[in-house]
């Protein structure tokens, strides 16, 4: 279909569907409404995390010590609550509704169920704001029992959970919709895979997630008991395998920012679909990352569940990160840019947000949250990361310079594409995920690395100020604190220049008009959007250059060896570093 | 024909893969094979593993073994009113956690093992050893024995490192390890090499 032909087919005002102009994709009203109520919902949750983000920063910054005992605790269980749950699952909402309605080209299942779901969350949400900030629930976001909380702030994560439940209904009963009405020919396309396979991983989660706030529920008013360490495994099967979900979300809006921006193609749907399998059958296990110190469990079940037996989904989480870049470097030279190794990177789109954010996310993903997260998760070198400042220092860099980062690309597309606005304040956007993945890489480095020293997370001084004994970290850990702080400083104006852009431009940016040249939108939306690679695939075949042992993909292959290396560094470096310790057994 | 992430790949793409990504996914595959030898092995050759001896306590009984320990081995008060116990090399060393406290001080030698038992009155709450970087979960209901041998002499200090509620913050506690040829003179003995941190 070329594209004059489908921009001179006037869609009409009214009926369900919409033809979107850029992508010739028919767009389901009820999924453009529904898409634009999550991520509205997403953005308030980010303001008010993003919020909490700064107060807890400049209070740990010891130099500022900002609040006080009790609400440093307090903002800390909003900051958790808002950016880990509600922020990422109204986005990954979205994103459901995205991959399946919008790119199935297909009708949304039960849409009115939809808005059950959706006011559902909200009221949760509310539940859960509520007893947060009147200090009715100052137990973080793990809640670990005894801990206790309000009984409505395990009611309204309920609700919210038992919202997203029917979500995940809707997106697999759309899918089967698109199925029997034909709206799609083939397979599903494989960033519609990627979001099938966060919204199983979904079902887990909820699952873990029901079987562990409901006899909370009960517990907190006084029904039954909760034993502390069934639920910190309860906990953790919903809490790690949650962010099972963002990681496949995160790699399906990789491939999806991939071909928007590039035209990256896919090297091999088998290995990609795959990856995303094993991720279905092995991640839920990684619950284990978080009892790996604990007494109730032994050292056969920690290996075997820490391993994701084996370790198949950091074999899926290598191969994707083999095959996103290989896919952009493959698309990018099938388009002519073949020169030398590197070539198709030093020319790709740099001032594409949506581009600059899938490669620092990538990168800042594999390099730092990947690593740091699988040589933590090792059984016995967890004894020297376990709730140490090196455990958020590596979720931070998976969940926030990965995920989130991943998103806020996805968002630069998304506002031209769904609410049908040019992106305000053009210019900031270009430079927003700059600002954002150096501030985080600094931010997630430094506290990584006070970890080190065993400097704890979760900790409102550690001067021990009235403490029973005394105790002083070493310079280098304070300075390393402080650079933390300096770091998570640029990453919140990163943040605030996205919530900026994102709001302005939805509430009062100006229309994208019928006008798709490069002419009339050059300036105001990603580039990919007027050049559109992802609509001029190379049909003939493209006879692509060996580059000796490197093959066909030399510049992709060079950067997994060097993170390869990278990663072997750092995981016996850790084993040296444990072998100092005490003996323990 | 190429497809993008967006589009439906049509008829049978099971299709062999490049030889580049044939590379990597050996050499990824092997990687995570050493990953998961690694822990075993360690089991085997290393000297730090989590594994310990766990069973269940009721914190009521639990408490009672923390009171007899002290009445068997106490040697006195530190100067913020907590026991000292000096327990004999090879003794069980029971060490409770509580808002927002460890309790007692112990005194231990150097290269000696000890079974060191930690569990908790109420919340769950964290064992951070300072300075070195020694990380255990305490969950209450349950007694953590883990095989200990202080390797350097010093004086240690005790972090809590879980959130135990509005008092976390102030939970320190302290180990003092003498090195091994001194013996136990007392609340006041003082390490010969300390380790670091103020007392």
């Amino acid at each position: 279909m070329s594209d004059t032909a489908v921009a001179g087919h006037a869609s009409p005002a009214t009926g369900p569907f919409r033809t979107c102009p850029t992508t010739a994709l028919r767009v389901h009203r009820d999924a453009d409404a529904l898409i634009k109520a999550n991520a509205v919902a997403a953005t308030v949750a980010l303001l008010i995390g993003g919020t909490a983000a700064l107060l807890v920063l400049l209070t740990r910054w010891q130099a500022v010590h900002l609040l006080s005992d009790v609400m440093f605790y307090r903002w800390l269980t909003i900051h958790g609550m808002n950016m880990l749950i509600f922020f990422i699952l109204f986005f990954e909402m979205g994103v459901l509704y995205f991959t399946s309605a919008v790119l199935l080209n297909s009708r949304v299942a039960a849409p009115k169920m939809g808005w059950v779901a959706f006011a559902l969350m909200v009221l949760g949400a509310g539940l859960v704001e509520w007893a947060m900030f009147t200090g009715r629930a100052d137990v973080l976001v793990s809640s670990y029992v005894p801990l206790r909380a309000h009984p409505l702030f395990y009611l309204g994560v309920i609700l919210f959970a038992v919202g997203a439940m029917i979500v995940t209904a809707i997106f697999f009963a759309t899918l089967v919709i698109a199925k029997r009405e034909r709206t799609y020919t083939g397979s599903v396309p494989l960033v519609t895979f990627g979001g099938l396979t966060a919204a199983i991983i979904a079902v887990i989660t909820l699952g873990h997630g029901a079987a562990v706030y409901i006899p909370t529920f009960l517990w907190s008013l006084g029904l039954m008991d909760v034993d502390p360490q069934v639920y910190r495994l309860l906990w953790w099967g919903m809490g790690h395998a949650s962010q099972q979900i963002n990681v496949a979300a995160m790699v399906a809006i990789w491939y999806l920012l991939g071909a928007l921006t590039v035209g990256a193609v896919v090297v091999n749907e088998k290995i990609s679909r795959t990856a995303f399998v094993l991720y279905i059958f092995f991640i839920s296990m990684a619950a284990a990352h978080h009892l790996l110190v604990d007494p109730g469990f032994g050292p056969s079940w920690k290996v075997v569940n820490t391993s994701y037996f084996m370790y198949m989904a950091v074999l899926a989480s290598m191969l994707h990160g083999f095959t996103v870049p290989a896919g952009v470097e493959m698309g990018m030279r099938l388009r002519g840019f073949t020169q030398g190794i590197f070539g198709w990177l030093r020319r790709a789109p740099w001032d594409d947000p949506g581009f600059s954010a899938m490669v620092f996310s990538i990168v800042v993903f594999g390099f730092v949250g990947g690593i740091t997260g699988v040589t933590f998760g090792t059984e016995q070198i967890n004894i020297v990361a376990h709730n140490t400042l090196r455990i958020p220092g590596h979720f931070h860099s998976t969940v926030v310079s990965g995920t989130a980062m991943a998103f806020m690309g996805a968002t630069y597309y998304l506002i031209p594409l769904i609410f049908r606005k040019r992106i305000a304040f053009y210019p900031l956007a270009r430079w927003q995920p700059y600002v954002f993945a150096i501030g985080m890489l600094i931010f997630s480095l430094c506290m990584t690395f006070a970890g080190t020293f065993g400097v704890p997370r979760r900790h409102y001084d550690i001067s021990f100020t009235g403490a029973a004994f005394q105790l002083q970290y070493s310079p280098a850990a304070n300075l390393m604190i402080a650079l933390m702080a300096i770091g998570g400083l640029i990453a919140i104006t990163g943040g605030a220049m996205y919530i900026l852009v994102t709001v302005w431009s939805v509430f009062f940016g100006k229309p994208l008009g019928d006008e798709l040249s490069e002419a009339a939108l050059a300036g105001t939306v990603p580039p990919g959007l007027y050049n559109r690679p992802f609509r001029e695939l190379p049909t003939e075949p493209v006879e692509l250059e060996e580059h000796g042992r490197l093959g066909l993909m030399p510049g992709t292959m060079l950067l997994v060896l060097i993170f390869i290396m990278a990663f072997v560094v750092y995981y016996f470096a850790n084993w040296k570093l444990l072998s100092a310790m005490w003996q323990i057994g | 024909m190429h497809t993008t992430g967006l589009t439906s790949p049509q008829g049978i793409w099971w299709k062999p893969a490049h030889k580049s990504e044939k590379v990597w996914f050996t050499i990824s595959f092997v990687w995570c094979m050493i990953l998961f030898a690694m822990m075993p092995l360690w089991h085997v050759v290393g000297g730090q593993n989590p594994s310990g001896i766990r069973a269940k306590v009721e914190p009521r009984d639990y408490i009672a073994r923390v009171q007899q320990f002290v009445r068997d081995y106490g040697t006195g008060e530190s100067e913020s009113g907590i026991p000292v116990v000096a327990p004999p090399p090879g003794s069980d060393v029971y060490l409770l956690a509580a808002q927002f406290q460890w309790a007692p001080v112990l005194q231990l030698q150097e290269g000696v093992e000890y079974t060191l038992h930690l569990s908790s009155l109420d919340v769950n709450h964290g064992f951070n050893l300072y300075p070195f970087n020694v990380n255990f979960q305490v969950v209450p209901g349950y007694d953590y024995g883990l095989r200990v041998t202080p390797t350097e002499a010093g004086d240690y200090r005790i972090v809590c490192n879980e959130f135990c509620g509005l008092g976390h913050h102030l939970m320190v506690g302290k180990v003092l390890v003498l090195p091994a040829e001194t013996t136990a003179t007392g609340p006041g003995a003082e390490p010969q090499a300390p380790v670091g941190g103020d007392s």
